[in-house]
């Protein structure tokens, strides 16, 4: 990475002296990395806490879930400022937070009140924070692909030092709007990075009965850019192809499609009964979470020790309760105010 | 009164019914759509009929709208008679073309030689939460398309009775089903019989005002009836039940006895269902029976909104559809 701090070169200083280090380590600082661990902490914490408010009544419409994937929304961020751009989609509440949002303002939006981020007219389904590059969530399965190509059209024209994401899911490969993007991102060489999170599962239909290819990956021969299937669930494998695609976007040679293979270990959304996977491949897949294993790699390289992952740890919890906090004692919007927002004059 | 006369089922089960009956009647009826399968479909309404039928005639489609409702066009035309689930009416948007440019316009294209008998079921309405991609009411645009058939059914009985018209006949039909109306229950026959996809049906009989209604908004109406019987206004209420082709006839004979017309629907008020029953009106002889202005109540001018509050405000609730009807009696021409 070109800013790379002091901090970041002594911790990799001593971590060059290691063998098997994920690269990723020794790209970040300890702040960076800490800030990192705090997400996927602040994620978690973010959908237990509306999945619970769900359970007991409190909330309303639906949601989805994305707790098992934390490490490929904060790995893919990782390289990205609030110049670069995200696309989301309707498992968007990680990349979200990955991309800077306050939870605070995130629950307030959840539970339909006027000081959430889309001022309660979106719902979970539509949260973004847009000041942090962040263009929306999604309703629409590949709704987000062509916006980030038009992001990325931006700017090319603008000329600014950026890129632009696009998450989506492994679903979203068999609509139109995917082929017909990557292929005009290709013919342009506009600067974005496809990220398909591969949960294995479109709602019911596995990536086997939905699709002509094994790996999703595979797609990008077509659209002549680079594909790279990676450990969704590994937070330096995510990051690291991140750093690069993200490198390769600015440098102008073009897209790149990241696959991340991941797992939501709950269900598609409130309606899903689970009739379509085993309880074994949940457990196998629950046994991978990426938040254990991204403390125990910290802890394995010395990056960190179990006090500061503690400290990181409550810390995100603070942030939480008082996000709830906010957001509870929040106004209901006017509905006298229903038609606003439609036309900007 | 035997069993089937006092049976009652949900409006859901009704569909899911009428399908399972025109499959095991007719080898070429097929299911597709996205999760339709073990799923059972995103509102259960095709429930376990991959079990009874199997996965070749209950076909889980990838989620590719575009093309999925073009394979049903494309087999509808060539002797089977897909019957295509979409998730959510909104996703409809996707297969617009294959809807608007070739399922509905290629028996006229092609001098009549051919029929595409393809059947869409489109869940709509908002109600749940869902925002403003989930939950709107778009029926009108396709009403407005030569070639389509476009129902709505309002209770379990025409649910099924409706489905299997439709499963009668050669053209493209599109049956929207409000959300809110899938656990509604009412009396349903056992067995096989068809409501005729056209006429409208008269819920309820008045004298002072006419309402005529869509999709959720019929309940409504009918529960603003109770209300306004309390204030001496009696009111009468049309379910629309087909947009196209749509019966003015009977619109136009009831407003010649009350004098009085509101439109009640959920999509926006602009350009919509009740415009288009206006100008019935207004083109007919009923317009000189009017003792006051046509009153078009309908969604507000914006996106469905998420806050449960504001999501309320946006389409026409049982107050509305009250203080409506009491403004017209009130008001003169
Ligand atoms: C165009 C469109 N079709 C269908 C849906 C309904 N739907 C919402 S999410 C989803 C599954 C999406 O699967 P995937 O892209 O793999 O994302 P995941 O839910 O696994 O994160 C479906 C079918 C939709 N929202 N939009
Ligand atoms: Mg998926």
């Amino acid at each position: 990475m070109d800013t790379i701090s002091n901090e970041a070169s002594n911790l990799n200083n001593n971590l060059s002296r290691m063998a098997n280090v994920p690269e990723a380590y020794r790209y970040f600082t300890l702040d960076q990395l800490k800030g990192a661990l705090k997400k996927m902490y602040l994620i978690r914490r973010f959908e237990e806490e509306a999945e619970d408010s769900y359970q007991r009544g409190l909330t309303y419409g639906t949601m989805h879930l994305s707790i098992g994937q934390e490490a490929s929304a904060v790995g893919i961020c990782m390289p990205l400022s609030n110049a670069d751009y995200i696309t989301s989609t309707h498992r968007g509440h990680g990349h979200c937070i990955a991309k800077g949002a306050e939870p605070g303002k995130m629950f307030a939006e959840f539970f339909g009140k006027e000081t959430g981020y889309c001022r309660g007219r979106g719902g979970s389904m539509h949260i973004a924070d847009v000041t942090t590059g962040n263009l929306g969530a999604n309703g629409i399965v590949g709704g987000g692909i062509p916006i980030a190509v038009g992001a990325a059209l931006s700017i090319k024209h603008q000329k600014k030092n950026a890129v632009a994401v696009c998450f989506f899911g492994d679903g979203a490969n068999n609509e139109g709007s995917f082929h017909e993007s990557l292929n005009m991102a290709s013919i342009w060489k506009l600067p974005v990075v496809f990220v398909c999170e591969n949960n294995q599962y479109g709602m019911s239909t596995s990536i086997e009965r939905s699709t002509s290819v094994k790996n999703i990956a595979d797609r990008a021969v077509s659209y002549s850019m680079p594909g790279i299937t990676v450990d969704g669930n590994s937070f330096s494998d995510v990051a690291s192809a991140s750093v690069e695609a993200v490198a390769r976007a600015k440098s102008g040679e073009g897209p790149t499609l990241i696959e991340c293979l991941t797992y939501r270990t709950r269900g598609h959304s409130r309606s899903d009964r689970n009739r379509y996977r085993t309880k074994e491949e949940i457990d196998a897949w629950a046994a991978r979470d990426p938040i254990p294993r991204f403390e125990g790699e910290l802890l394995n390289f010395g990056i960190l020790n179990e006090t500061m992952i503690a400290e990181v740890r409550e810390a995100a919890e603070r942030e939480i309760q008082s996000a709830l906090e906010f957001a509870k004692s929040s106004p209901d919007p006017d509905p006298l105010q229903v038609a606003n927002f439609v036309y900007s004059s | 009164m035997t069993d089937s006369a006092i049976r009652e089922i949900s409006f859901s089960q009704a569909i899911y019914e009428a399908m399972a009956l025109a499959m095991e009647a007719d080898e070429r009826v097929i299911l597709m759509g996205e999760d339709i399968g073990v799923y059972g479909g995103a509102f259960q309404v095709t429930g376990d009929l991959v079990h009874r039928f199997g996965p070749e005639r209950v076909i889980d489609t990838p989620i590719s709208e575009l093309g999925g409702a073009g394979v049903a066009v494309g087999a509808a035309l060539t002797g089977m008679r897909p019957i295509f689930e979409f998730q959510f009416s909104d996703f409809a948007t996707l297969a617009m073309e294959q809807i608007v440019n070739q399922a509905a316009k290629m028996r006229y294209m092609l001098g009549g030689e051919v029929s595409v008998p393809v059947i869409m079921r489109l869940p709509c309405g908002s109600g749940s939460g869902a925002a403003a991609q989930h939950s709107q009411s778009l029926e009108a645009w396709f009403a407005h398309v030569p070639g389509l058939k476009v129902i709505e059914p309002t209770t379990p009985y025409d649910a099924k009775g409706m489905l299997l018209a439709a499963l009668e006949q050669n053209d493209p039909v599109l049956i929207f089903e409000h959300k809110l109306l899938y656990k509604m229950k009412g009396h349903v026959p056992e067995g096989h019989y068809t409501v005729p996809i056209g006429p409208s049906e008269t819920r309820r009989q008045g004298k002072d005002v006419t309402i005529v209604a869509t999709a959720i908004m019929v309940a409504r109406a009918l529960e603003a009836a109770v209300i306004l019987e309390g204030e001496n206004i009696d009111v009468e209420v049309i379910d629309l039940r087909t947009l196209r082709p749509m019966d003015t006839e009977s619109i136009i004979a009831s407003v010649k006895r009350t004098s009085r017309l509101l439109c009640v629907y959920e999509g926006v008020k602009t350009l919509g269902i009740g415009a288009e029953i206006s100008a019935a009106i207004v083109e007919s002889d009923a317009f000189g029976f009017l003792d006051a202005p046509v009153i078009r109540l309908g969604g507000q001018e914006c996106p469905i909104p998420y806050s449960p509050g504001l999501e309320r405000a946006s389409v026409p609730q049982v107050d509305d559809i009250v203080r409506c009807a009491r403004d017209l009696v009130r008001r003169k021409i």
